[in-house]
């Protein structure tokens, strides 16, 4: 019998899901996703793990924890690198000895996603790998993974389309093609990791509070890969983390777009790429001084009624630049 | 032009015997200070890590001074230091404080780029000169790093409390002066220094292994003199890095043949952390493994608030400890750290050392 593998709902599975469930389910696997975030799973999370941990890392202990007693394998991959000559974050190369030395869990399942010397580096690998551990059969594995890698790249095109994850790889499975999504009214650019921007218990439901408050929401994701690292070749060097290139690169197109009245960049408390690229773009945003702009840092302690306030302090200086705005063309 | 640099411990002291026998212009910031740190806290991004506001701090200090350009390591990742040169430029831009910085790195273009940036500072001297300068820098770290080691095991065995502690501090300062005299008489005079502390040879002494990230190892402000309270506790410390080996990664890219190479470390380290995951992580995990099998009485971590190969290596350690049976201590440095605290758990750790050796020194 094939084991039941287990997804924690928690940093990469913001970005891969639809790829790996499409590719878990054609080889016939039975996957369990740990439930969306809540206070138990955050609770759990924090007390694992030390005070200096970054709050995504800690929400993954906590999903890690809640898999732990209904699944055979957990599959957690080492992403090392997901493009020529660039990085993950050093804790997501490190995460699966991280939390296997520091929780008591199922065994891991971590294949090692590397690009760092060719951008073609070949995704069968990991295929293989997993697929061998669960008892799949070549053909399964080659059928699987051509058609998990079709119904991922429709998620992207998705996701470009305006689209936001959940819909999108809901769309995606079902094999919908895009129906682009011009953004109704003006619009807020949400820059973050996927896993901050999308997971609504952390972030105190930032995305439904802006769309509450008549604003559209466009984030880093759905900013095409080449148009975001065209973008930050402003930079002084290249960014080596592939996924701060995209936030940055996204920022900046964003900051030239028409439309776009308004950024947040959230960071997480404790997080080293954040600190890095939320600086560079914090400063670009200042010295081109068009949009209001505001950092949020997220951590467990937040008072809630804080962030909540400086969220509001924002929406009103976005309010008062557009009258402004319409004055000005009036 | 007139060069500053980031302090590092010593650091200074090889850098600025390279740029002296260069005859560049050189502008050394004042040693780290409390200063330094609250001007690194006030300017730099809240959430870099502490080697990044100092970094800022010596950079402002220096140009009250007069320097005009900064010279320091860069990287490729993954780890922050390899943007630390762009942001602290953008801090200082944004201040109003121009300096131009000449990062020595890996290029991401043409080897051309980096040529041109050691040409920028080494003038019309030829590449025989440079070369001299380099190797005089470089002997002068090693120096540095011998002189260190011999005071770590004077440290807990010296007659007269301090004694290492001002020999070493003679020794250094002689050192600095290496570059006119030459190294390798400079360094015979240090060393008679040190060989004259009077030590009692019998006495018991704990033997610590101190590893983690390499400024807060080499950085005595931010360690708070850790070695030395160390030493004064009765423990005889060894380390997982010195300069040199620093050096010669970050400065001359690993190219200087020769040195003590950290494959064996890492290889130690790979039955519990089974990736590099940037900065020093690996080597801290190997190094508490081998300090394990050494049988030493326990290992001290050391890292910046924040900082992500540490703290990888951090939730990895429980295991080496108990698989080796080494007691780990590990201690998070920020701006906030302070002397109490720090030394109510050393001498907590220290103590329990003491006990596990049970009927050796009771
Ligand atoms: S990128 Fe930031 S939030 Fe994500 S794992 Fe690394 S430190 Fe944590
Ligand atoms: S090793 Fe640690 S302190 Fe050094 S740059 Fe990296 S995160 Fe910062």
């Amino acid at each position: 019998m094939k084991p039941v593998v287990g997804i924690p709902r928690a940093l990469l599975y913001w970005q891969y899901f639809p790829l790996w469930q499409s590719f878990l389910e054609g080889i016939g696997v039975e996957t369990y996703l740990s439930p969306p975030t809540g206070r138990q799973i955050l609770q759990d999370g924090l007390a694992a793990l030390g005070t200096d941990v970054c709050l995504p890392v800690k929400v993954a202990a906590g999903h890690l924890l809640a898999l732990r007693d209904r699944v055979d394998l957990i599959l957690l991959p080492r992403l090392v690198s997901a493009a020529r000559r660039e990085y993950a974050c050093p804790k997501l190369m490190g995460l699966p000895d991280l939390v296997r030395h520091s929780l008591s869990l199922p065994p891991l399942l971590s294949p090692v996603i590397d690009r760092y010397r060719h951008d073609n580096w070949p995704l069968i690998r990991v295929a293989l790998a997993v697929g061998r551990r669960v008892g799949a059969g070549l053909p399964a594995v080659l059928r699987s993974l051509a058609r998990a890698v079709e119904c991922y790249r429709r998620y992207l095109n998705l996701l470009q389309a305006g689209y936001f994850p959940q819909e999108a790889w809901e769309a995606a499975g079902a094999g919908q093609a895009p129906d682009p999504r011009a953004p109704a009214g003006d619009v807020v650019a949400l820059i973050g990791h996927p896993y901050t921007v999308y997971d609504r218990e952390i972030n105190l439901n930032l995305l439904g509070r802006l769309e509450r408050a008549g604003l559209s929401v466009r984030t880093a994701e759905q900013v095409p890969e080449a148009t975001a690292r065209r973008a930050a070749a402003a930079l002084p060097k290249h960014l080596f983390w592939t996924a701060g290139q995209q936030a940055v690169g996204a920022a900046f197109h964003y900051l030239e777009q028409e439309g776009v009245v308004g950024m947040i960049s959230v960071m997480s408390f404790g997080c080293g790429p954040d600190s890095m690229t939320g600086d560079l773009i914090a400063r670009r945003a200042r010295r081109g001084g068009i949009i209001p702009h505001l950092s949020l840092t997220l951590d467990e302690h937040a008072a809630e009624a804080g962030v909540l306030t400086r969220l509001e302090a924002f929406l009103d200086m976005v309010a008062a630049q557009r009258e402004r705005g319409v004055v000005v063309c009036g | 032009m007139r060069l500053t640099f980031p302090h590092m411990g010593n650091l200074w002291i090889s850098v600025k015997t390279m740029l002296d026998s260069l005859g560049a212009p050189v502008v050394c910031a004042p040693l780290t200070t409390r200063r330094t740190l609250s001007l690194g806290v006030r300017y730099a991004p809240e959430g870099a890590c502490l080697p990044l506001k100092l970094n800022v701090g010596n950079f402002l200090e220096a140009a009250e001074l007069g320097a005009d350009t900064v010279i320091m390591a860069g990287g490729c990742g993954p780890c922050r230091f390899g943007y630390y040169a762009q942001v602290e430029q953008a801090v200082l831009d944004d201040l109003g404080v121009s300096l131009r910085f000449l990062v020595l790195e890996p290029p991401e273009g043409s080897a051309r780029e980096l040529v041109g940036r050691i040409r920028a500072i080494t003038d019309a001297r030829s590449w025989w000169q440079v070369l001299g300068a380099v190797r005089r820098g470089f002997v002068v770290a090693r120096c540095l790093d011998v002189l260190e080691r011999r005071a770590q095991s004077l440290r807990p065995r010296e007659v007269r409390p301090g004694a290492a502690d001002q020999a070493l501090a003679a020794a250094e300062k002689i050192m600095a002066g290496a570059w006119s005299s030459g190294a390798a008489p400079a360094f015979r005079r240090a060393r008679a220094l040190l060989e004259a502390v009077a030590i009692e040879p019998e006495r018991p002494v704990l033997r610590v292994g101190v590893v983690g990230e390499i400024f807060t190892l080499l950085e005595p402000f931010v360690n708070l003199d850790l070695m030395q309270r160390l030493g004064r506790l009765g423990v005889e410390v060894s380390r997982s890095i010195y300069l040199g080996e620093w050096i010669n990664e970050h400065l001359f890219l690993g190219l200087y043949p020769g040195i003590h190479s950290a494959r064996g470390v890492r290889k130690a380290s790979l039955p519990y952390l089974g990736h590099f995951v940037g900065g020093h992580g690996q080597e801290t995990v190997g190094s508490a493994v081998l300090f394990g099998e050494k049988k030493l009485d326990g290992v001290i971590q050391l890292l910046p608030f924040t900082c992500m190969p540490e703290i990888v290596a951090q939730h990895v350690l429980p295991s080496v400890s108990r698989d080796l049976g080494i007691p780990v201590l590990t201690l998070v440095l920020d701006e906030q750290t302070g002397d109490a605290g720090l030394t109510t758990r050393l001498e907590a750790f220290v103590d329990m050392l003491w006990g596990n050796r049970g009927g050796i020194c009771a």
